[in-house]
């Protein structure tokens, strides 16, 4: 009878968390069904999010690859001697959003540029007497969404005869990979709002049939987090139980879809994020998002039969 | 033991359920709480074990004053009092014995303890050969009993019973009544909600009747006092 609130909240004895466990098993199997749909639901919305994720990761990847290639190339004019070029590249290290200046004589853009176009830049070669390009400075930024704003500040130096970074074009680049983003991250929060509400639904009717298993743990006295700890366990089980069939279809998918991908982008200049590790993350997201939305569905839809 | 004073309860939709009940009731007493229907009577009882709040005054049980009772100590004040309903609320798919066991596992009593504690409650009201049957397996009676046990099994200081006969045939009542004796002569606090005019005619206790919401009666040894 000397029952206090200190003896409640004391650690739960290992006994309690196994009966928990018991008890928590045994719903699963006594709900048959039910745990049969509330993991299917689980298992549906883990494969949309996780097709969805590997899709928007690599777009990402590809964007991020894209956004890297991004690069100011100031000509330098040909006015200026060594010194001029010194001051020039220390105007330009100096500003904050610069990351790396790279220095690239005439010579080497004319090789490069015979390079890039192939045979057809054999033609090239006879400049090689007179070379009418400009030495250069390669700029990158700290971050590529900086390039205009560096490029602006070059622009107006001294000796920086041009400075050209696919004006229009990367502007409309970055607006769009940003967008994207965006679109992708709110889809993604989007579905899983909804694989909650029906995971905690789904759960609902489970509980609803043990209305009276609750209210009689009420009527005795066992408190509300002892009658919660089950449900919380339920829904973990749920979650992960409902993470196997997505887990095992994405990877499968990924590695014959990398297989077969990879090599025909590569001409693209287009990589596909590896196997490794990013299955891996992949699945250790989706088994996090499974226990999530489970243990989260449970909780809510036990949530009302607990007010005192 | 349980003491309202000015205790009233109006619900959202209007009705008072309650108002201005003043009472006292001594530990090891045997309370009827008599009354038409409507009158207050499931009020009066949900409002001892807190299913209810009162709207304004104290009720207090064992020293603890449950109006201002914060809803995080409900289940502990819940393990001092045993509650008995008319529809037994027992789970189908336990055995007798399990059920009974439930509201001790719940409140993390020691597994050494359950298994003695069950078995002399199931003792008490007679129904330990019948430990491992499940519920439907048994009489209205029966089941009634097993709801007394999971009630008692813990030893609480009252025990709170709506009507408890109410779905009984009048043989099987008198077998509950007796339970409900022999468990007041062990020194429990009793408070029961009945319709039944012959018992409480018969076995002589305190007799609270309500109407409206007040107390119009309360004597001693009293009856039924209504036309059944």
């Amino acid at each position: 009878m000397c029952v206090t609130s200190k003896e409640v909240i004391t650690a739960m004895k290992a006994r309690t968390l196994g009966r928990h466990f018991r008890e928590s098993f045994k719903s699963l199997g006594r709900n048959g069904w039910m745990t049969f749909a509330s993991a299917s639901a689980v298992t549906v919305t883990l494969i949309l999010v996780g097709v969805f994720f590997v899709i928007m990761m690599n777009l990402n990847k590809v964007a991020t690859t894209i956004e890297e290639d991004v690069e100011i190339r100031v000509h330098i004019d040909v006015a200026a001697n060594e010194q001029d070029q010194e001051v020039l590249r220390q105007k330009i290290e100096g500003i904050s959003e610069v990351k790396t200046v790279e220095y690239s004589t005439k010579e080497k853009e004319l090789d490069s540029l015979i390079d890039s176009l192939g045979e057809e830049g054999e033609a090239f070669k006879l400049f090689e007497q007179d070379n009418p390009l400009n030495d250069v400075f390669i700029v990158k930024t700290k971050n590529p969404a900086d390039t205009m704003k560096a490029a602006k500040q070059i622009e107006k130096m001294e000796y920086a005869a041009k400075v050209k970074y696919g004006q229009g074009q990367v502007e409309k680049l970055f607006n769009f990979i940003n967008a994207g983003r965006n679109v992708g991250l709110v889809l993604i929060i989007g579905l899983l709002f909804t694989a909650m509400f029906l995971i905690s639904n789904t759960i609902k009717i489970t509980i609803m049939s043990r209305r009276k298993e609750i209210e009689i743990m009420r009527l005795v006295g066992a408190t509300n987090s002892f009658i919660r700890w089950p449900f919380f366990l339920e829904g973990l089980w749920l979650g992960l139980l409902g993470s196997i069939i997505p887990i095992a279809l994405v990877s499968t998918a990924y590695y014959y879809a990398f297989d077969y991908l990879a090599p025909k982008l590569e001409g693209h200049f287009i990589k596909l994020l590896e196997f490794s590790p990013f299955v891996y993350q992949i699945s250790g997201l989706i088994i996090l998002m499974g226990a999530l939305i489970g243990v989260w569905g449970s909780l809510m839809s036990v949530r009302k039969f607990l007010k005192v | 033991m349980i003491d309202m004073k000015d205790v009233y309860k109006r619900y959202p939709n209007g009705v008072t359920a309650a108002s201005g009940i003043d009472v006292h009731i001594k530990q090891g007493e045997f309370v009827y709480v008599v009354g038409p229907s409507g009158a207050g009577k499931s009020t009066f009882i949900k409002m001892m074990y807190r299913e209810e709040k009162p709207s304004s005054g104290t009720i207090t049980i064992d020293g603890v004053n449950l109006a201002t009772l914060k809803n995080a100590k409900v289940p502990l004040m819940r393990r001092k009092i045993g509650v008995v309903f008319q529809d037994f609320k027992l789970l189908q798919t336990l055995t007798v014995y399990e059920n009974v066991a439930f509201a001790l596992e719940v409140i993390e009593e020691h597994p050494k303890n359950i298994k003695k504690q069950v078995m002399e409650t199931l003792d008490l009201v007679g129904l330990k050969h019948k430990a491992r049957m499940l519920p439907t397996e048994l009489s209205g009676g029966e089941q009634q009993r097993v709801s007394i046990a999971r009630s008692i099994v813990n030893s609480p200081k009252v025990v709170i019973a709506d009507e408890p006969t109410g779905n009984l045939d009048p043989d099987t009542s008198w077998e509950i009544m007796n339970i409900f004796d022999e468990i007041n002569t062990r020194g429990t606090t009793v408070v029961m909600a009945t319709h039944n005019k012959e018992i409480v005619n018969t076995i002589k206790h305190r007799v609270i009747a309500i109407e409206g919401g007040r107390i119009v009666r309360d004597e001693q040894r009293g009856d039924y006092g209504y036309e059944s």
